[in-house]
């Protein structure tokens, strides 16, 4: 059982845990994920990392309620268990195993969306330890959704932030933001990381790839095992079929086949539908209507 | 002579309602019955079935024992060689090893060994009567990874020999394949392989879940910081194989790992656990493994018309036979000597079919079975709108890839001697599916007792 030591609202439906897992701590560097099942019968599911202590052993997690295996994990509070962690999984960002000295003066910008701002956090956090400051952009809905602005400001050079409805920073899409840097500002970057949801990591790509920048995204597909057992989780990337679990999570971004990964993502809400329909078109096969259409 | 008794029949579900749940298809022998089986066996003096046996099980020994009602002694017996009889009981191809070297079969049934086999495995399990006994500590301790056959038969025979053992297992739950890859109607798991996995924590081995070696933990780190003077890696084959056709990426396209994975370890069938899964009406599997009728047998009872696609004939259906008759008589459909070539899609990217075309055996290949090749222009549309791939497995690379020195071979597979399980690295011993590729519960259990034989050999050496 994996102890949660510290639970925070961070926004309206997203929670940050603190949760006791010495091994997973020791082990875990930025662009990794976690699996977690809450209690005996609930689902595996993959979440993101959003810090973690090894002095402590434990891990940081972001989660927010989106389905009934989210919805159960939030309700627990401190002091509670989770059935089962597991991880560190997925590769390290590139960064992590890049050389120091070529690592130096290399210009970063990382485009969080949403949730997806948690795991850039250990990213810009880890950059930031080893000497580099990188730029980011946080996109939200308004400002009530933004999260971890404060701990990212500490860490990051230059913080942007782009809401929907202009509540806190620039009025718009991330991507008004990034074009906005390179066209006006005349900020140059060697690389782009962008998380967050899929169709925001479509839209960055597609923003960076006139500039030629390196972009790398990092994928939240469906998984079951996050060990390479299952294959739920094959995304398309440059014309080849990878596993996110394993051979991810983070890609080239201008290589991901991006609508197969957002319908392969969404099978299971449209499998719910589909059972229902298919459930339905049984039961009524089964009502006698003979004699009574006319 | 006692061999003029017909073989004893075993009981099982009728097929029509069995489709419907997911418990055991066979009921096994009772007492009675398996003591008459048991006088079947005339003792050659030479028992080829011994032979044929990958861990040679002394079967006209405890055969002999169980005819006289000395079931202890007959656990006993095949304790000598095995430590999973009530699993290998049930999923050892007998047709191929034992049973089909069996001489009353030339003539007549063989001897149900199998059945023979699990009754003695099930009455350990259920008298509660496990022979073994944990040595006296010795000091030393070892790691296995992975807690299918290969890392359970390795920690058992290392604790009885006085190891402190630990087990890491990656999934939540311990048993390897025997957990998330075969099916509850064919293998329970609460009633045998829990009571498995029990027996082996009764020698004192710990189980360590949720640990993923070569993520989690390093190989190097478990030897150099937690101080294990050897490592048994017993990780199996679990990476599902694709067929690298159009389509395969369509919603409704998935793993046979997957599906079961889903349906075994997750419980997906019932509706009390969170973990999704989907049949559809009609689902294609497409493979002629264990694996692949594993998959079609479970979509029956999830209420799917199920049918199989496979490129060969039946006479090379690589299955257990048992299993494709049993699959016959739950209705699934056989289409034989057929090929996918492409998985059809509708407007919204899930299935709608599976183009295949039909093939005919040619010249043998290197397996010495006939090789399929494809009919020109037979193309034809099978509907559906689940596809389910059953072509195998290879060996995880998480490990290999984390431990420095550790030798592959080209298809992925750790190099480990046959005899001891030795690899490449000192103190790094391998055994089961992550050395020979997918293969069978009885070799991955044979292949940990040797290596733990082994590894007590080199902690000897190495303290001497």
């Amino acid at each position: 059982m994996y102890k949660i030591l510290k639970k925070q609202l961070l926004a309206p439906n997203i929670y940050q845990m603190d949760i006791e897992a010495p091994r997973v701590a020791r082990s875990a560097r930025p662009g990794q994920f976690v699996i977690v099942k809450v209690g005996e019968r609930g689902e595996r599911i993959p979440l993101t990392i959003s810090d973690y202590d090894a002095g402590c052993g434990s891990v940081s997690i972001v989660i927010q309620t989106i389905g009934v295996s989210t919805q159960k994990i939030c309700a627990l509070g401190e002091g509670d268990s989770l059935a089962d962690f597991t991880g560190p999984l997925g590769q390290p960002s590139e960064f992590v195993h890049t050389p120091a000295d070529e690592l130096k003066g290399k210009r970063f910008l990382f485009v969080a969306g949403g949730v997806g701002t948690a795991p850039v956090y250990p990213q810009v956090k880890w950059l930031h330890d080893h000497g580099i400051e990188a730029d980011v952009i946080v996109g939200a809905k308004s400002e009530q959704m933004l999260i971890l602005t404060e701990q990212m400001r500490a860490v990051s050079g230059n913080l942007y932030i782009a809401t929907d409805d202009g509540s806190v920073g620039v009025k718009g899409l991330v991507t008004d933001v990034i074009r906005d840097l390179v066209d006006n500002q005349g900020k140059q970057y060697d690389e782009v990381v962008a998380i967050g949801p899929m169709i925001m990591m479509k839209f960055v790509c597609l923003a960076t790839k006139p500039y030629g920048i390196k972009t790398t995204v990092s994928l939240n597909t469906l998984m079951v095992d996050g060990t390479g057992m299952c294959g739920a989780c094959r995304v398309t990337v440059g014309g080849r079929t990878r596993f996110t679990c394993v051979d991810g999570p983070e890609f080239d971004g201008h290589e991901v086949d991006f609508d197969e990964a957002m319908r392969r993502q969404g099978m299971y809400r449209t499998i719910e539908q589909r059972a229902a329909k298919i459930a339905q078109e049984k039961a009524e096969g089964h009502v006698c209507r003979i004699g009574l259409d006319k | 002579m006692a061999n003029k008794i017909p073989r004893v029949p075993v009981r099982e579900q009728d097929p029509k309602v069995r489709v419907t749940n997911f418990d055991e298809v066979c009921y096994g022998y009772n007492a009675e019955e398996a003591m008459l089986e048991a006088t079947r066996c005339i003792h050659c003096k030479k028992p080829r079935c011994m032979e044929a046996c990958p861990v040679s099980v002394q079967i006209p020994r405890f055969i002999e024992r169980v005819a006289a009602g000395d079931f202890e002694g007959a656990a006993a017996v095949i304790g000598e060689d095995s430590s999973l009889p009530a699993v290998c009981g049930r999923v050892c191809p007998q047709e191929s090893q034992c049973e089909g070297s069996c001489i009353l079969g030339i003539k007549g049934e063989p001897v149900s060994i199998g059945k023979l086999e699990r009754f003695v495995g099930d009455w350990s399990i259920s008298s509660g009567k496990s022979a073994a006994q944990a040595g006296a500590p010795n000091g030393h301790k070892v790691a296995v990874v992975g807690s299918g056959p290969a890392g359970l038969a390795c920690a058992s025979d290392l604790a009885k020999m006085g190891y402190e053992v630990k087990i890491f297992e990656a999934l939540h739950k311990a048993g390897g394949v025997l957990q998330y890859g075969i099916p509850e109607f064919r293998l329970p798991k609460d009633r045998i392989v829990a009571a498995e996995v029990e027996n082996v924590r009764k020698l004192g081995v710990g189980i360590e879940t949720n640990v993923v070696v070569g993520r989690t933990e390093t190989i190097d780190a478990l030897m150099d910081r937690e101080g294990y003077d050897a490592v048994f890696i017993g990780s199996g084959a679990g990476l599902p194989r694709f067929m690298g056709i159009p389509g395969e990426n369509l919603n409704g396209v998935v793993s046979a790992n997957e599906f079961l994975t889903r349906a075994n370890l997750m419980h997906a069938y019932d509706e009390a656990y969170d973990t999704p899964i989907y049949v559809g009406k009609r689902v294609v599997v497409v493979g002629g493994g264990n694996v692949a009728m594993d998959a079609v047998r479970t979509a029956a009872r999830l209420g799917a018309e199920a049918h199989i696609v496979y490129r060969r004939s039946e006479a090379e259906l690589p299955a257990r036979v048992e299993e494709v008759h049993h699959a016959k008589e739950e209705g699934v459909e056989f289409r034989m000597l057929t090929n996918p070539v492409e998985v059809l899609g509708d407007e919204n990217g899930w299935v709608r079919g599976l183009r295949c075309v039909r093939m005919e055996l040619g010249e043998p290949d290197a397996s010495g079975r006939r090789s399929p090749v494809a009919v020109e222009g037979s193309e034809f549309d099978i509907d559906c709108d689940v596809v389910i791939m059953a072509l195998g497995t290879s060996p995880n690379p998480l490990i290999a890839s984390t431990t420095e020195g550790l030798e592959t071979n080209r298809r992925g597979c750790i190099v480990a001697d046959e005899a001891t399980g030795a690899t490449s690295r000192e103190g790094i011993f391998a055994g089961g599916d992550t050395v020979t590729g997918a293969a069978t519960v009885i070799l991955a259990m044979g292949a940990g007792r040797k290596a733990a034989r082994a590894i007590d050999a080199y902690i000897r050496a190495k303290k001497a």
